[in-house]
This record gives structure tokens, sequence and C-alpha cells, in this order.
């Protein structure tokens, strides 16, 4: 593999070595359990009631036919639900206000979106709870609807929520209207910078929404006993966001509720909110029995968050050397029913790759009919990245330069302060741009017929909360425990952090993720924090447990804890000053340990900070059949600064599992809402998520400039690759085809379409 | 939720009496590629499954003088599988081949593909391209219709009650002739398409002696374009001809904008494909070799 394989340093025992992961087995032998999996003696199917209108007002709901069905157990509607505070939380990497998740669970005053949950029933089997749905009676007022951002956005426009006022707007306005935010970031002299351009690009860019496509649908499973304890089986990237908001939906404490994660069938950001647990916990409490509640694909597609789409307004001044000199962007984004779109992100991302010293940065999060949009892999940046890349490669193009030079002229480094404030410490945009200006596929042209686009992203990566444990057993094994689903392998770094720690072998080490009654609080597995983050507190635990070893070991020596040190496995005296001693293994260590004190266990809990920020550059050779607007991508490479490449198969994994997502983003994928408001292609039939034929094998470039706040320098990895690939995808048809794609998704329709618009014009040249 | 009942018909009479019994309730079941689906989302409740995979002529290949006929069950891999039938009628393979995945095309049929009626299936353009012609068998005994008459309209048959289709006829080929399907689908496989042209052709030296051509997903059944036909045959299929042709199956396209596709793209790119699928089947007269779904 000339570009495939890890730099990674040789000073580590397991730390990038690539073991089978302790969940494999059980994946591939269909043994594994998933959300649909768990099941219940005696429970009863729960079904929810949608809205066939994308905005009406909730005249009034009649469950008595469906209540007196035969097998009907519960019906709920939102009286069942309490009344919640305007209050915002954080959810992964959103943000959501209590007020509008419980109407988002289930509708109140008015169905906000097609497919909006306006009741649900538990019945003694699905056929049952199908017939009860169709006996319910709701009488609508149908209201004028509106899908579209720009036309939310305008006067007149069917207003969702009365009562919004737009933020950040100095002074208020004093109409309620359908933009909730406007916010704005600004850096330098924009004016001033725009003045002092020799070149200037400017172009309007737009995105459609789009779904993370996990294959697994929603699933939850819920028993709430008499005496008030609640258990809940979920799929979910956070069984203790599930808890908390469980308990706040339903006035419970969160002792109440123990919630387990089962296997995940994909996430990407998806499952970090609450659709079907807060109803089926009610259902159960009102039936008194375990009520199991599963989404058709249908139902996914049109009631859980998909990712955004947005208006993007890019201008890009530069120096005829490529030199930027100032950059506006205006985003303009879909929040779907209820405010909180991923436009804050959008924005601090927009520019994040380059060191620019005037940057002036708008953003708008609006509402219209579309289910509420929820996080998907470094949400918000892939949008505004198909812009400002789009027309970096525009400025390119001008300026007669290499995309990856005109990059490397602005690029970010240690130092770089962001439009958003922060300065970066260690980062690695040029040691990624460099890499893939070095590689292979770089430095081969194009096949015959293809042409090459490049474009870069950027992300965060998120720190938080978690906690860990590390449990010896009596004959040396070691069980690491942790709080966070493992979505992409996680168990297997983590299992490797703690073998590295301890001097034990990986296959002594068994990762076990915990359900909220059994270890500490953990946020969710999202923002590419768990390998970093519970990544730390898995170290943390076993130093824990390591320093315990140390003083039993002492114990047995009767000499001072300090005079022992660990390594290889072992304590160890610390020098011959200490006395001869034969080494002690962790696993007669655990042998004695009834002696020597009772159970050897570590444990951790940290609020982590430091999260390293991510650079990706991708580089895709494809074709373009000129008549009928089909794509064919031939070549792909994926570089990321990854920071140190925990377990490196799983790295690549995550970085062509990004860069397909936005393959099918850039190409095919989109939300499609009828005139009636009414999405069309709820389906994988009519939603194209690219097929492994659609694809070459993605390359990959594991760039390891460590993170210098983490022990083993980790740094989240799982979002940067889904940032640049759109752009680089319409940079390689621009310059395969000579035309500019400026809205996604670039389906053979709209390609062919703007290709035989442009023909004219390029014949005239 | 009403009662379903299975039935395995052991030949085409109990199969026919078990549909004519059925009352309308009954519907046969082939691969149930698409049965079983529609069945699963609610849009067909059927009383009825008639099961005609045990009827050993409705799931078999057949030769007689050179004309082959295909039980209308037979499993798409079945037929790939079949040498001779690859060889004279690589277009019609082509099209029944392309049908779903590896794992459909174990169960999937040409007649399943026919019966459903949809405009875009994929198997249809080329059998009209090919003259086949359909054997159905019903309560008042055989009779026989072109592929192109079979359909009435998106997802309607003209069988009769108590009718099945039984088998697929695909007249004796003359040598010098060979056929090509091309469907155009934004992805590369597992899609459904936005157009789809059958063209066969048979040939007297570089001069076009005879063509058909079959176009699909452009108007409510799939269409035999006598026009295109008509601008190819006496042709050297010089670009002239082929504009000519193209024309006229943008012209015979009678679409719908819907989410896969507007009006614009599909009646321009039924002539693209005309085009490309005309060239391909003289290809293979000329015994190159193609593969490919554009
Ligand atoms: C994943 C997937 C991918 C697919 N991809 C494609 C594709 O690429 N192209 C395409 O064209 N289709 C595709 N399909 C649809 C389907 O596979 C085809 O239409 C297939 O040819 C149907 O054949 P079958 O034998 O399975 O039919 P069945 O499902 O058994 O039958 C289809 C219909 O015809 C009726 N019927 C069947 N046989 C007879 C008969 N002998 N007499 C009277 N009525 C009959 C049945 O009652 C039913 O209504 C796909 C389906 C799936 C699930």
């Amino acid at each position: 593999m000339p570009d495939g394989g890890s730099q990674s340093t040789s000073k580590y025992k397991w730390i990038g070595t690539r073991p089978d992961r302790p969940d494999g087995a059980d994946k591939v032998t269909g043994r594994a359990r998933f959300g649909a999996d768990f099941n219940l003696p005696g429970q009863l199917i729960g079904k929810v009631l949608r809205s066939p209108h994308p905005h009406a007002i909730i005249k009034s709901i009649d469950t008595s036919k469906a209540e007196a069905l035969p097998g009907v157990k519960a019906v709920v509607t939102a009286n069942d639900f309490p009344e919640q505070p305007n209050m915002i939380v954080p959810t992964g990497e959103m943000q959501v206000n209590l007020r509008d998740i419980t109407r988002n669970i289930m509708a109140r005053e008015k169905a906000l979106y097609e497919g909006h949950p306006v009741a649900a029933v538990a019945a003694v089997s699905e056929q049952v709870a199908r017939q009860a749905l169709r006996l319910i009676k709701v009488d609508y007022k149908v209201l004028p609807h509106v899908i579209d951002v720009a036309e939310a956005m305008k006067p007149g426009a069917p207003v969702l929520h009365d009562t919004m006022i737009t933020e950040g707007v100095n002074p208020p306005p004093t109409k309620a209207s359908n933009i909730a935010k406007r916010i704005e970031f600004n850096k330098g002299d924009t004016k001033a910078g725009f003045a002092e351009a020799e070149v200037v690009i400017e172009e309007n860019f737009t995105t459609q929404a789009v779904h993370q496509g996990y294959i697994e649908p929603h699933a939850a499973l819920a028993s709430a006993a008499e005496d008030g304890q609640v258990e809940v089986w979920s799929t979910t990237q956070g069984h203790f966001q599930v808890r908390g908001f469980c308990a706040k939906l339903l006035n419970l404490d969160t002792s109440q509720i123990r919630v387990t994660p089962t296997e995940i069938g994909g996430g990407f950001g998806g499952k970090t909110v609450v659709y079907l647990e807060p109803l089926a916990i009610r259902l159960s409490q009102k039936s008194g029995k375990p009520v199991k509640m599963t989404m058709t694909r249908e139902e996914v597609f049109r009631a859980s968050g998909p990712a955004p789409g947005g208006n993007v307004k890019v201008k890009i001044g530069a120096k005829k050397d490529g030199r930027i000199v100032a950059a506006e962007c205006i985003v303009e984004m879909q929040a779907g029913a209820f405010p909180g779109s991923p436009v804050g992100p959008a924005c601090m991302c927009s520019y994040a790759c380059y060191d620019i010293d005037n940057m002036h940065i708008v953003g708008f999060d609006v509402v219209s009919n579309r289910p509420k949009v929820a996080a998907y892999r470094a949400p918000g940046a892939p949008i505004s990245a198909w812009a400002v890349e789009s027309a970096m490669d525009m400025l390119a193009q001008k300026l007669g330069m290499d995309p990856i030079d005109l990059r490397l002229k602005n690029a970010a480094k240690k130092g770089t302060k962001t439009a958003y404030g922060v300065t970066f410490n260690t980062i690695g945009m040029v040691e990624t741009l460099e890499a893939v200006k070095n590689s292979a596929h770089y430095k081969t042209p194009p096949k015959p017929g293809y042409a090459r686009g490049v474009a870069a992203g950027f992300w965060f990566n998120v720190g938080a909360d978690s906690s860990a444990a590390a449990h010896v057993g009596e004959d040396g094994s070691v069980t690491v425990i942790s709080g966070n689903p493992d979505i992409g392998g996680s168990r297997a770094s983590l299992a490797l952090m703690a073998a590295e720690e301890l001097g034990v072998d990986y296959d002594k080490v068994r990762p076990v993720i915990a359900d909220t009654a059994s270890i500490g609080f953990n946020f969710v597995t999202g923002g590419s924090r768990v390998t970093f983050a519970t990544g730390l507190a898995v170290v943390n635990s076993v130093r824990d447990m390591i320093r315990e070893l140390k003083v039993r070991a002492a114990k047995i020596w009767n000499v001072d804890p300090e005079a022992v040190i660990w390594e290889n496995g072992m304590a160890k005296p610390a020098g011959s000053n200490v006395g001869e001693f034969e080494p002690l293994t962790l696993a007669q260590l655990a042998a004695q340990a009834g002696r020597t004190g009772g159970p050897i266990n570590g444990h951790a809990q940290l609020n982590v900070t430091g999260a390293g920020p991510g650079f990706g550059v991708h580089v895709c050779d494809l074709a373009v059949d000129h008549d009928t607007g089909c794509v064919t991508i031939g070549r792909y490479t994926a570089a990321q600064d990854v920071g140190t490449a925990i377990h490196p198969s799983y790295v690549e994994g995550q970085l062509q599992g990004g860069a397909v997502q936005g393959i099918g983003w850039a190409l095919n994928e989109e939300y499609i809402y009828n005139a009636k408001g009414k999405l069309d292609n709820p389906g994988f039939l009519d939603y194209r998520m690219p097929v492994a034929s659609d694809l070459p094998m993605i390359e990959t470039i594991l760039i390891e400039v460590p993170n210098p706040t983490h022990p083993y320098g980790v740094r989240g990895v799982g979002e940067v690759p889904i940032v640049p690939p759109t752009a680089a995808v319409g940079n390689a048809i621009a310059r395969a085809t000579g035309v500019r794609m400026t809205d996604l998704p670039m389906s053979p329709p709209r390609l062919s379409e703007a290709l035989d618009a442009a023909a004219p014009r390029m014949a005239a040249d | 939720m009403s009662e379903i009942q299975y039935r395995v018909a052991k030949n085409v009479k109990d199969a026919v009496a078990l549909m004519a019994k059925s009352k309308g309730k009954g519907y046969v079941l082939a691969g149930g590629t698409d049965l079983l689906v529609q069945m699963k989302s609610g849009a067909r409740e059927p009383g009825l499954i008639v099961d005609v995979k045990k009827i050993p002529e409705m799931v078999s290949i057949t030769e007689k003088n050179g004309a082959f006929t295909i039980g209308a069950a037979t499993p798409a891999a079945v037929l790939g599988e079949h040498k001779k039938f690859r060889k004279t009628w690589p277009g019609v393979l082509e099209a029944i081949n392309l049908i779903g995945s590896t794992q459909v095309q174990g169960r999937a049929s040409a007649g399943g593909n026919l019966c459903n009626a949809s405009p875009a299936a994929d198997s249809v353009p080329a059998l009209v391209a090919a003259g086949c012609i359909a054997n159905i068998v019903g309560p008042k005994g055989k009779r026989s219709v072109p592929v192109e008459k079979f359909n009435s309209g998106p997802g309607k048959t003209t069988l009769k009650p108590g009718e099945i289709l039984v088998s697929l006829t695909l007249p004796k080929r003359g040598k010098d002739a060979s056929d090509a399907y091309l469907r155009l689908i934004p992805r590369t496989e597992m899609d459904i398409a936005v157009v789809g042209v059958g063209v066969s052709l048979s040939m007297k030296g570089d001069t076009v002696k005879d063509a058909r051509v079959g176009l699909g997903a452009v108007a409510p059944t799939v269409l035999l374009v006598d026009k295109a036909a008509k601008a190819l045959i006496g042709s050297k299929l010089d670009d002239a001809a082929l504009e000519a042709a193209a024309a006229a199956c943008s012209e015979a396209c009678k679409p719908i904008d819907d989410k896969r596709g507007t009006i614009k793209y599909r009646t321009k790119i039924a002539g693209v494909l005309l085009k490309r699928a005309a060239l391909i089947a003289r290809d293979r007269i000329n015994g190159i070799e193609h593969r490919g779904h554009r």
C-alpha cells in the first residue's frame, strides 16, 4: 500500500496495530443484538400516527374508537406529556430546546411537518396497532406551508411559530418570522481587505437536505414498572442523553430510568436525539406492559432528523500571488420545524482551513415545514465547505495556480487565529496538503477522459464528559468499562490503549459498554470524541488501577509504594536499593488481591478539553458522460491529519465512509418535496445513496500529527472526512466540463441541463 | 387483517383453475421480488397466492426451429447460464440480467417483470424490440399477444380474470442479427430506469435490413417505436439515420416530470440511448463484445 499505510511510530506495542475488533465476530455471525432484537415477555407493539399535512392546526383528537378496539392497551397524545420550559440543553453537537423537543416527539398546537407524530398506540400486535391508528380521528385545520429556506425568509411566508422573534438582531424585530437567529463572526477589516484585492470570486451555492442513511431504523423497548422504575433498551449514540431527555419529558428522576444501549447499526449524528423512547415509556406506564417501537424506513426518512440544506453566498478576495486578503460568507440554513440548525459550526468552519486576516461571516437559522434537523458528521461544515472550497477552486483557476499550492499559500497553522476567535495549537493542515502533493495519486495525471478536483475540510472535534472503569479479574484478565455506544470501532481503540498502558495483551482486555446505572455519566458518541475523550478516561482509569497495583506489590514486598514501578505488565522494584524482588505480574497480584486489600479496580471521571481539530484534503478523479450527465468516479484519495491512528484500519474506515457519504451528497442524495409539502422519496430507491459499484476503492493517507493534549496524541477522525467531498467532486466536474456547478446534488438530470445550457456559450468561446 | 391462502400449482391448468376461483383476489407468485415487496408495503393484499414455480413449462427454456420459449417464471440467473440464448439474444439477456442484484437474479423472472406492468421494467423494452410474443392461458383456453400489447397502463395488464402468462416466445433469428438494451439510472445498479431502450437489428452487409425499437419509462406502457425503426432500416447507421431515429424516440416520449427525471431529460436521454444501443447491436453483429449499462 504506497499511500494506505500509516506512519505509526514503533514506540508502542499495541497502538497502531490492527487486531480484530472485540465486537467483530458477533457482528459477522449475526449474534450481535441491535435495537429491534430486544423483546420482553408480554410486550406490546407501539405505533405512531403521523400528520399527513406539512402544516396544520390540530383542532381536536378523538381517540375513543381506538381505545375501544380489542387488543389496544394504551393511547397517548400530547396531553400525556407535561409542558416544558423554554430552555436550551446540549445534545451531541447540537442544541435543543425542551419546549421544542416535547413538541417534536408529539405535536401539540400544530403539526409542523408531514410525518409529525400526533398520537401513539400500544396494542397486542402490530396489526391491531395499525388498525387502531386508523380509528383515531384528528381534526386538522390545514395551513399554507413553506419548505424552501429562501421562501421561508421572505416577508409574508407562512409563519411556523407565531412567537418567534429573530435573535441576534439589534434592535429586535417586532414581528414573528421564520428566522430564529442571526449570528455573525468578524475578524479584521473586510472592506479594507477587499479594497486591496486584485482578484475577487463571488458566487452563490445551494445544498439540499440529506439523510444520514444509517441502515438500522430507530428502535426502542421500554418497560415501566408499578413502582415508577423504568428500563429502556434503545439504539442510540447516547444512552445518558436518552435517560436525560426522557426524565425531563416525563418528570422522572434520572435514577428512575435505566437505559441500556443496544448494538447500533449506524447513527452518524442522527441517533443523538429521542423520538420513540419517551413515547414507549409513556405507553408502558399507561398500559403496565413493556412496549416495543420500531420505525419503518419511511418513518425514518419523514420524521427523523436529516441534515439541513442551505444557501451559501461566498466572496473571496486575493492578491495575484494567491494570498487571500478578505473573505465573506453568508449562510442561510434549514433548521426544520424547530430552531437549531448547525449554522454556527457551518460559519465557524467555513474558512477555518485558512489563515486570513479579514473575514465577515453571517449565518441565519431558519425554520420551515420539514422534520427537525439532527446532527450528521461535522454538522453544518459540509454546507459551507461546498461553497468555500468551490470558490477556492474558482480562484485557483482564475489565477492559474495549482489548487494545492493555493491552499498551501493560505493554510492555517499553529498560531493562526480563526474567525471565531480560537488560536490554533499544533495542527496538521500544511502537513496534509504536502502529503497529498507528494502522493502517488497527485503525482500521476488523471487517466484520459478524467479530470481532477481537490478540496479541503475542517472540523473542531469534541471532548466533554466521560467516565470509565477498569477491573482486574482474579486471573489477571481485565475488563474496561465505558459508557459510549461503539459506532466506529471504539471498543477496539479503547482496548488497545488499555493494553498499551497496562502492558498486557490486547486479548486480555475486554471492553464493555455499560448501561446508565452501571457507569458514571458519558456524553454522547458524537463529535468524534470517544477515542479521544473516553479514551483518556480509560487511560486514566487504568493508571488509577496501576497505582493500586503498585500499592499491593509494595504491601507484599513490605516496601514503600513509591519504590514500585509498573513496567511491561509487572510490578518491579524501582531500583536495586529497594531490595531484590522477583517482579509480580498482573495475574499474580490479582490472585493475591483478597489478602492485600480486596478487589483491584480503577476509575476515572473527566471533563475533557483540548480536543485537537482535524484537517482533510481530498482528491477526486472523475469522468463526465456529456450526453447523459452521469459521473464516474475513477480514483479518490482522502488524506487527513488524524493525530495518532490507534487502530489504523478503523481510522481508514472513517475516512472512506465519510468520503463515500460525501460523494453521495455531491451526486444524488436529496430530500425531494412535492408541491403539497410531502416528501416524495422516503426510501432507498429514490433517495440515492451510492452503492458499492458506484465507487472505486477509496484510498487514504493518514498524517499523524499527535494532539499534544492527549497521552497518545489522539484526535477525533470521524467527521472531517465528510467535509471536503462535495467540492472535490464539483471541482473535478468543473475541470472536466468547463461548467461550474453551484447547486447540489449534481445528479445526471441537473448536470445534463447545466451542460446543455452552457453548450452555446462554450461553442462561442 | 384478512387471511392469505398459499397454493402451489402443479400444472398450468391447476394454476388457471385456482386463479379463476379466486375472484380477483388471486395473485400469481413467480420470483416474488415485486409481489412480496408490494405486500409488505400494503400496496397489494392478496387473498390467494398461486405459486407457479413448480410448473415445469413455466420455469424452463426450450428451443424449437430456432425460436426460444422462456417459461414465464424462469429465474433470470437460470437464463443467464443458457449459452445459446446468450449468443442469440444478448440484448434481451442483458436487460433481464440487469434486474436487481445477484440475490434478486436468483428469483426474479422476465414474466414477473412483464406482469408487474411497470413502465420502467427493464426486460420489457428489449422483449418488445425482439418481437417477443406472450403466451397466455385462461379458463377459455390459449391466446397470444405481442409483448407491447400486453400491458394497458402502469400496474395494469390486459390479462382477463383467471388468465396467466405461461411463457414468452422469441422468434427465430436470421444470421447477422443482434440486439442491445441500455438504461439510464443515476447509480450503477440497484436502481430504476429513468429511460430504457432496446434495439434489435439485422443487417445485410453494412446496411440495416430490419430493426425494432422498444422504449421504456417514458410513457404509461413500454412503447414500440416504429418510426425510429424505419429511420434505421435501409441505412448504414450513419449520423443522419441515427439522429433521425433518436429524434423519433424523443418524439415518442410521453413522460412525466417526477422525482426520477424531468420530461426534458427523459426525452433527451431516449435519443441518446437509442443511438448508443443501435451501435452496440451492430458491433455485436460484427463480433465485437460489449458490456455496460448506459
Ligand atoms: C432489490 C430489487 C431490485 C430490483 N431491481 C429491478 C431492476 O433493476 N429492474 C427491474 O425492471 N425491476 C427490478 N426489480 C423489480 C422486480 O425484481 C422485477 O420486476 C422482477 O422481474 C419481477 O419478477 P418476479 O418473478 O419476482 O415477479 P413476482 O414478484 O413474482 O410477480 C410480479 C407481479 O406479476 C404477477 N405475475 C408474476 N408472474 C405471473 C404470471 N406468470 N402470470 C400472471 N401474473 C404474474 C404477480 O402476481 C405480481 O403481481 C427489483 C426488485 C427488487 C426487490
